[in-house]
């Protein structure tokens, strides 16, 4: 195959991978540290290779994830599109940011990405969530380094874009 | 396109295309959203794509089946070489056996347990297997495998040995989506068992507890008491184990009592749930026959009797045994 052609379904293949994770259960206790992985893994996409990550992406994936979580069409599309605008418009930013401000900006990226989706519950009538609903972003912001470095890393690896 | 002239301005990107795409993305959005939560699109979008989504659910519980069979596996081989030292340490084979007996007869019982329920009652039920996803944590709701095809209804109510887990809610072809009796969206009309006293049990949104907010200050209602369906409400049958009394205070209004029942069903253990095919009596007057059209001779076999009353499924006989007994084991404290 060609180069091209292996960097596509890698990426396409990683986003696959995040949005499968999303629904992977883990036990009760353990629920509330589930990063929000699509979100990360777009977020490594739009610093990394921007010029692949667009709004319609990040609408397209949410989508999907929407459709699988069925909780609320659009939810996780409108989440994913704010972040990915952000992360695309501070990118250049972003990208040479040592990697402790990196995951700063990530965890910023990730707690308004909660505030959004509180923001739609609380619209959808839902209450208050309990305060460890607060934990995720910051479980995510924690895998940040190393699931850029492990990313960054494969990507050596296998010599693709 | 658009972000090539991002580019061209890499450290203050603010061009204007950039912001209207993301403002269009999100009005885009709030649509899908506001009709989706009006409509409930989303269930009709997803069995349309049922084909692409489901193959997608199983592939999402293949880790958890797996850890599951895997500590299984494990478990088994650890009570092996357990048995095994033991009868070349002091040859207690007895002993040994009382202990297989044990697990074997606690399988017996849990079998036992699920046949009960569905002899003794001479109910017309499915047995339907929970495939372990996570569906937006802050609910209570579970996939079965069994659909439409299998002839899974919404509005099914789903019940495990002890007691009512909750209802099917949304059917796709092949899987089907149980709304719990404690998701903080669902109510069921219950009455007290000693008093016979109505009333409704809602789901709450923090935890495993029913909730029954509407007691009256003078009702009799004590902790232990026992709840059963009521059959109110044409969506239950009546007298069905819900739950037992936990709690009973004074609500925050002050003019009722608020009560905490803890369902009777094994909501979180279940592998292995019943959907009940009978539903309850409907309310007011029955349907009126069919019986338009050419004389029966020259019809077609009528389809009403299909509609009527679903045959027992012929699936639902040998997943039985072998789906009862592969869990089984996994359910063990």
């Amino acid at each position: 195959m060609s180069k091209p052609r292996v960097s596509l379904l890698w990426f396409v293949g990683t986003l696959v991978f995040s949005v499968l994770s999303m629904l992977i259960p883990l036990p009760a206790p353990l629920q509330p540290f589930k990063p929000y992985w699509p979100a990360l893994f777009l977020l490594y996409w739009s610093l990394e290779s921007g010029d692949r990550v667009t709004l319609g992406l990040a609408f397209i994936v949410g989508l999907c994830a929407d459709l699988l979580d069925g909780v609320l069409l659009g939810e996780q599309a409108m989440r994913l599109c704010a972040m990915v605008f952000i992360a695309l418009r501070f990118r250049s930013r972003l990208r040479f940011f040592p990697m402790w401000q990196q995951t700063l900006a990530v965890l910023a990226l990730l707690l308004n990405d909660r505030v959004l989706l509180l923001i739609v519950r609380t619209f959808a009538g839902d209450s208050l969530p309990p305060a460890t609903w607060w934990i995720s972003p910051f479980v995510g912001a924690a895998l940040w380094p190393f699931l850029f470095l492990l990313m960054d890393d494969l990507r050596m690896r296998l010599r693709i874009q | 396109m658009a972000l090539a002239r991002e580019e061209s301005s890499p450290l203050f990107a603010g061009t204007v295309a950039g912001t209207l795409r993301l403002i269009l993305y999100l009005a885009l959005a709030m649509v899908l959203m506001v009709l989706d939560h009006r409509n409930g699109w989303i269930w009709r979008l997803r069995y349309t794509t049922a084909v692409l989504v489901e193959p997608v659910y199983r592939l999402a519980s293949l880790p958890a089946a797996g850890m599951r069979s895997l500590s299984v596996a494990f478990s088994d081989r650890k009570m092996l070489t357990e048995q095994n030292q033991r009868l070349r340490e002091d040859l207690l084979l007895a002993n040994a056996k009382l202990n297989r007996m044990a697990a074997v007869a606690e399988q017996n019982q849990r079998l036992k347990e699920l046949l009960d329920t569905q002899h003794s009652l001479d109910l017309n039920v499915q047995l339907a297997r929970v495939i372990d996803v996570d569906l937006g944590a802050a609910r209570r709701r579970m996939l079965v495998n069994l659909g439409s095809h299998d002839g899974v209804k919404s509005g099914q109510v789903v019940i495990d040995a002890h007691g009512v887990m909750g209802q099917v809610v949304e059917v796709m072809p092949r899987t089907s989506l149980v709304m719990l009796v404690t998701d903080p969206d669902h109510a069921i009309p219950v009455v007290v068992e000693r008093t016979g006293l109505r009333t409704v049990a809602y789901g709450t949104r923090e935890g495993d507890l029913l909730s029954l907010p509407n007691i009256s200050m003078a009702a009799d209602v004590h902790p232990g008491d026992k709840l059963l369906t009521s059959g109110l409400g044409g969506r239950f049958p009546p007298g069905f184990p819900v739950g037992e009394i936990q709690s009973v205070e004074p609500a925050a209004s002050g003019m009722f009592l608020e009560g905490r029942a803890r369902p009777a069903a094994d909501l979180d253990r279940s592998d292995n749930v019943l959907l009940l095919h009978d539903l309850a009596e409907p309310v007011g007057p029955p349907e009126p026959a069919e019986q338009a059209g050419p004389p029966a001779d020259l019809a077609p076999p009528p389809p009403s009797a299909a509609s009527v009353a679903p045959p027992p499924r012929a699936s639902a006989g040998p997943s039985t045994p072998a789906a009862a007994t592969t869990t089984n084991p996994a359910a063990q404290p």
